[in-house]
């Protein structure tokens, strides 16, 4: 599974492999939002957490057909399952391929974000925080919604239509734990309910994803 | 009643005879409790304490709130049985509910705003309820989205059901989120009426008869849409024989 | 026989009419499919007995 992991990560250095448009969108949202709702930086310290929530959020939606698309062309995600190695790690590994990627980099890259978005200083701590907690959820999520669009020509707005339902819950958290540590308020309860779905969808989803997976490779 | 004899209603062929015989019962039953409880509650009840003649709303809002998340129940109990037994009708029966869950949770939404509007000045507040139901609604789109974008009937329902089952411990998960997230905002202050709090019995009666006219009005129309896509799926499969000649 | 509704009048009526008319439309659309597949299904099953 280290092989299979290793191969995803040089498919995703490679010159297509499309990393870096992840943290591209990402400061192309940030760059964007003064745009929609005003230079003011009062205004854009108090949603700076959100956004940056957002924008990571979708900068890891768009990269999700990526995770099978490339091996379902050319056939081996047949030969993977076929392999002796069970779905469910394949599943794994894919998520995790795309989280150090994707999320990982999203992650490191949100403080200077939070610059662009005057995010106040308590901020950076615990936005950093709630993303590196976040974004793993993220990524096993996508691999479910990618995994059940996999055969489908066009499939990525269905794709998001599936996925951003299932985000919420971690949304809500990640984001109000980034919120309280601006104000200074106690971040645990949000820290640990968002600890806690991103533990509980590694630990179950990659059975739902294995499973649609096989269903689509009949 | 044994139970076991309901499986021979998974037999499509059976199911489509036994449904022929019982759903003019359940339309007209429907439309009898949903007449008679809309007209109670519309013209021969008073008006509220507190929320004016607003509160004759209840009598769309609630029934149709429940049927949005009962719905969803009944797809994934069938989504579960589908899983098990792989009996066909399952698999179509939460096809054929889910469109009426999504209009259920649309009629829920409405009613909720166009409530909220005079009680709250606003046509649309994030209130918990109301929000969750809006994320019920994109579930339920996602669902019906992936059904229609799948050709082959099996795939199909083998991957809505797996959808079904996630989404359920999502849309809870959701729920949950939600009044974390809302809950500093309105206190005390839902926008819909709790069946735990007094609901006087003269309100409560003609609610009794609506949501018993919503449920088998549900009941009523998923037979329909259930035999239809029996039709379809034989359809499919007839075409698809005639193809290979 | 219509009952006062006073100031709230357009939100009781509107929530009523809107609800009613998604109901309706629900039903209507489901009447109309069933009977246009039920009607294509007879035609196949025609065509495949005649063939068959």
């Amino acid at each position: 599974m280290i092989a299979l992991l290793t191969r995803d990560l040089k498919l995703a250095m490679r010159a297509g492999g499309g990393f870096g448009l992840g943290l591209a969108f990402f400061l192309i949202v940030v760059t964007l939002v003064p745009f929609g709702v005003g230079p003011q930086s009062d205004l854009l310290s108090k949603i700076a957490p959100g956004i940056l929530w957002l924008g990571a959020l979708l900068a890891c939606l768009l990269s999700l057909d990526r995770i099978f698309a490339l091996d379902w062309e050319d056939g081996s995600l047949d030969l993977l399952a076929t392999s002796p190695l069970p779905m469910e790690g394949i599943v794994t590994v894919k998520a995790l391929a795309h989280w150090l990627t994707t999320g990982l980099p999203l992650v490191l890259a949100a403080p200077l974000f939070g610059l662009l978005l005057s995010l106040p200083t308590p901020g950076y701590a615990p936005l950093v925080l709630s993303l590196l907690l976040g974004t793993p959820a993220l990524s096993v999520i996508g691999t479910f919604g990618a995994a059940l669009t996999v055969g489908l020509k066009r499939g990525g707005l269905l794709l998001s239509l599936l996925v951003l339902p299932l985000y919420v819950p971690t949304l809500i958290f990640g984001a109000e734990m980034a919120r309280r540590g601006v104000e200074g308020l106690d971040t645990t309860t949000p820290l640990l309910m968002l600890a806690g779905i991103t533990c509980g969808t590694i630990a179950l989803l990659p059975f739902a994803s294995a499973a649609v997976l096989k269903v689509n490779l009949r | 009643m044994n139970l076991n004899a309901l499986w021979q209603y998974a037999n499509p062929k059976k199911f489509i005879q036994t449904t022929e015989k019982v759903l003019p019962l359940f339309s007209v039953l429907a439309v009898v409790c949903l007449v008679v409880g809309l007209i109670w509650g519309f013209f021969f009840t008073p008006e509220d304490y507190r929320q004016g003649s607003t509160v004759k709303i209840i009598y769309l809002h609630v029934p149709a709130a429940l049927m949005a998340i009962n719905v969803w129940l009944m797809m994934l109990v069938t989504s579960l049985i589908w899983i098990v037994r792989r009996h066909h009708v399952s698999a179509l029966a939460a096809r054929a509910a889910a469109p009426i869950g999504a209009v259920m949770t649309v009629i829920a939404l409405a009613t909720g705003a166009i409530w909220g509007q005079p009680m709250w000045g606003t046509w649309w507040a994030w209130d918990p309820r109301l929000t969750s139901f809006l994320i019920l609604f994109l579930f339920y789109l996602g669902y019906i989205a992936l059904w229609e974008a799948i050709e082959n009937d099996d795939t199909a329902a083998d991957l809505t059901s797996i959808l079904c089952l996630v989404g359920s411990v999502f849309a809870l998960l959701s729920r949950y989120a939600v009044n974390f997230w809302n809950q500093g905002l309105h206190q005390g202050a839902s926008l819909s009426l709790d069946k735990e709090e007094n609901v006087a019995d003269v309100f409560w009666y003609p609610l009794l008869v609506c949501i018993a006219g919503f449920v088998l009005f549900f009941i009523a129309l998923v037979l329909l849409r259930t035999r239809t896509e029996i039709r379809a799926r034989r359809m499919r499969a007839l075409l698809a024989r005639e193809r290979m000649g | 026989m219509m009952p006062d509704l006073g100031k709230y009048a357009e939100a009781v009526l509107s929530s009523y009419a809107v609800s009613l008319a998604l109901l309706i439309v629900l039903v209507w659309l489901s009447l109309r499919r069933s009977a246009k597949v039920a009607k294509q299904l007879e035609d196949i099953e025609q065509k495949a007995r005649k063939n068959g």
